[in-house]
């Protein structure tokens, strides 16, 4: 419990997001230290997305403060994120499907010669040497990317987050449209980016998954946050009735959506 | 892969000579198909004139002059109508825009600037052909704000640009003809006087030659420097050689037609020159507004491929929400399509008034829906993301090389709208059809 005694990496307070009259998330608060893995479960329209989504710009909050090793953050935008270090996997992917992977790895962030045109020959250059990396069969960098396999987009939906000298990485459903082995794969890089210090929001609602890669576990129901324990505190089936019955158990922090009793 | 050695494409053996020569040469099939389309209308027209008069008609200097020359207003807009389309919008009112700015450069040119700067002041026509472009501009990015801020849909947002725009020519001109224009301006619509005749015409080949064999050379060492694949030098000598072809070919041709008779006998007594027997021969060389389309496309390509700006346009039409995830500013982007594609309809209403040497309200009417149509023809996909410049040049060409043949061939108007009509829909046909068989493979 040593990393509970640094201060976190990401720290999100009070987070609420409406829309019109529904509250996506409602007084949400979440952790992350470097080097951890976070899952967060919930099913579907439970917030998760949404919770993130504040944290990676894509939606302004209402209300909360977001705070990034202990300062606070202004984040409005993908962009003000990314100054921040946060890099998003989103379970759609959000590749540029016309281009090809290159052009979606430095989307927003391309490389410019010294007159100011793209440097295409210099991002395909990076491109192959971050997809030798994580991807060594990948060969195919002059198609768009609509032409690839499932396993492929990931790939270049993954290297454009990691590549760029990401802190916080968020996860959304990152093995959903995958078979067994390219799950494994990245299951591996998990394991990898931890360990280099990377801080990992992982979203998902295979419970499995989240117990075979988290070190701790947050749900939401409604909107709001049921509760969070470290994974070796409580049973599959105790984070099952979290998330089904709102019920927190005794190993896990109770938050705002606790159901009592 | 690990060799430090530069790699040359493999030659797959028994593969056919076509489809090596493409993947050699990197050719884009499709605009091997267009061009081989175009060749075909061309040829067939040429033909047909000659079992009609004894003589082929179509691949004369004179026709293909008047041809290049007739293309360029739609030409000049179907560039940014590619751009326009790639982003998943539409602009139905280039039309009206080209017809406004030409009054309103009418009017400057023929009743207000005189007054202020003298009647044949040298800087009446640069000053309105500014106000034009600025007034085209603004009307595009006017446009491009209703889409991106308040949403409207562009369909709508065109097609009441459309008819405001058009309605706003007729009040500007109060329905009346505005003629002469300035003579310099004038010049910009092409004629004997509005071309750059032989010499010119002859330098700016060799420059466009030396600019090829530049760029391949450029390109080649950028490859070698990364270690990417490179192209095998037979197909690099390949292009080099057909590019120049068609540089040297294509001024060959122009400077093949002369001034006609009479012009030319006015020009040689105006210069007391001794006209020698059977009149004299002065070329033409390339028309001004031809000039004009090439440097849009090459301008507007550039802008396409090799700008931070033309790849967020091309993205956002791929998945306008992974833009805005990446951090681009969508909403910017619409306004600056819609301000160029202002701004191109601004010259082209300028090429076309000048050719004109007049200006009215119904100036291109009906011309939008020939800049879609070329930019369709040529390669670029409504669904968005997808639309090349030179496809759209190409596209252009086709439709103007089917009317002008027809007239030639002394074809019903009636019945040219519906060969048009046709042929848009065929393309696309011919085009999906193809995208599906290769999406599959």
């Amino acid at each position: 419990m040593d990393a509970q005694t640094k201060v976190p990496l990401v720290e999100m307070k009070d987070i609420s997001l409406a829309f019109g009259g529904l509250k996506a998330v409602d007084h949400a608060s979440i952790d992350l230290y470097p080097g951890e893995v976070v899952g967060l479960l919930g099913h579907n329209g439970a917030g998760k997305s949404c919770l993130i989504k504040v944290l990676s710009g894509a939606y302004p909050r209402d209300s909360g403060q977001i705070f990034i090793n202990g300062e606070e953050a202004h984040i409005a935008n993908p962009r003000d994120a990314k100054g921040y270090g946060i890099e998003t996997i989103y379970q759609t992917l959000a590749l540029a499907d016309n281009v090809d992977a290159a052009s979606n790895l430095y989307l927003g962030r391309e490389i410019m010669t010294r007159w100011g045109t793209l440097d295409d020959s210099a991002m395909e250059h990076e491109a192959r040497k971050v997809m030798a990396r994580l991807n060594p069969n990948f060969r195919r960098f002059k198609d768009p990317v609509t032409a690839l396999s499932g396993g492929q987009r990931q790939s270049v939906a993954i290297a454009r987050a990691i590549h760029f000298n990401a802190r916080i990485l968020i996860m959304d459903e990152p093995t959903a449209a995958l078979g067994p082995a390219e799950t494994a794969q990245v299951g591996e890089l998990i394991k990898q980016l931890k360990s280099e210090g990377i801080g990992i929001f992982l979203i998902s609602h295979d419970i499995h998954d989240v117990f075979d890669l988290a070190d701790r576990v947050t749900v939401m129901k409604n909107g709001r946050i049921v509760g969070a324990a470290p994974v070796k505190d409580v049973t599959k089936d105790e984070v099952l009735g979290m998330i089904i019955l709102g019920k927190c158990p005794p190993g896990a922090t109770p938050g705002p959506g606790a159901v009592a009793g | 892969m690990s060799s430090s050695a530069p790699i040359v494409r493999s030659d797959v053996p028994d593969e056919p000579l076509f489809k090596r020569l493409m993947r050699a040469t990197e050719i884009d099939t499709r605009m091997v198909g267009m061009i081989a389309a175009l060749t075909l209308i061309w040829v067939g027209f040429n033909v047909y004139t000659y079992f009609q008069s004894g003589e082929g008609l179509f691949l004369t200097p004179r026709n293909l002059w008047n041809l290049t020359v007739q293309t360029s207003s739609v030409a000049v807009m179907a560039t940014g109508m590619v751009l326009i389309i790639v982003m998943r919008h539409i602009d139905l009112s280039v039309g009206a825009i080209l017809g406004f700015v030409s009054t309103i450069i009418g009017v400057t040119q023929t009743s207000v600037l005189p007054y202020y700067l003298g009647l044949d002041s040298p800087y009446i026509w640069i000053v309105t052909v500014m106000l034009g472009l600025v007034v085209g501009a603004a009307i595009g990015a006017l446009h491009g704000s209703l889409v991106a801020y308040l949403g409207i849909p562009a369909f709508i947002v065109t097609l009441g640009g459309q008819l405001f725009w058009r309605g706003a020519a007729w009040w500007v001109t109060t329905g009346k003809t505005i003629a002469p224009l300035d003579e310099r301006f004038a010049l910009m619509g092409g004629g004997p006087l509005g071309s750059i005749g032989a010499v010119a015409s002859w330098s700016l080949a060799a420059l466009a030659c030396i600019g090829i064999v530049i760029g391949l050379y450029a390109g080649r060492r950028r490859r070698l420097r990364y270690n990417f694949p490179l192209r095998p030098m037979w197909a690099e000598i390949a292009l080099a050689v057909v590019g120049c072809f068609v540089a040297l070919g294509a001024t060959w041709v122009v400077n093949d037609y002369p001034w006609p008779e009479r012009v030319a006998a006015n020009y040689a007594t105006a210069h007391h020159i001794q006209a020698p027997e059977g009149g004299l021969f002065i070329s033409t060389g390339y028309a001004i507004p031809v000039l004009i389309v090439l440097v849009a496309g090459i301008v507007m390509t550039f802008i396409a491929k090799r700008t931070r700006f033309g790849r967020y346009v091309y993205a956002i039409g791929g998945n306008p929400e992974a833009a805005e995830l990446a951090g681009i500013n969508t909403k910017k982007i619409t306004v600056l399509v819609f301000a160029i594609m202002g701004v191109l309809a601004a010259i082209s209403g300028c090429i076309e008034s000048a050719r004109l040497d007049a200006a009215t309200n119904v100036l291109g009417q009906f011309e939008e829906l020939y800049v879609i149509a070329a930019a369709v023809i040529g390669g670029t996909s409504l669904m968005g993301g997808v639309g090349t410049i030179y496809g759209a040049l190409i596209g252009a060409l086709v439709i103007q090389s089917l009317q002008s043949g027809m007239v030639l061939l002394g074809f019903d108007s009636a019945f040219q709208e519906m060969v048009v009509g046709v042929v848009l829909v065929g393309a696309v046909g011919i085009d999906t059809f193809y995208r599906r068989g290769t999406a599959r493979g």
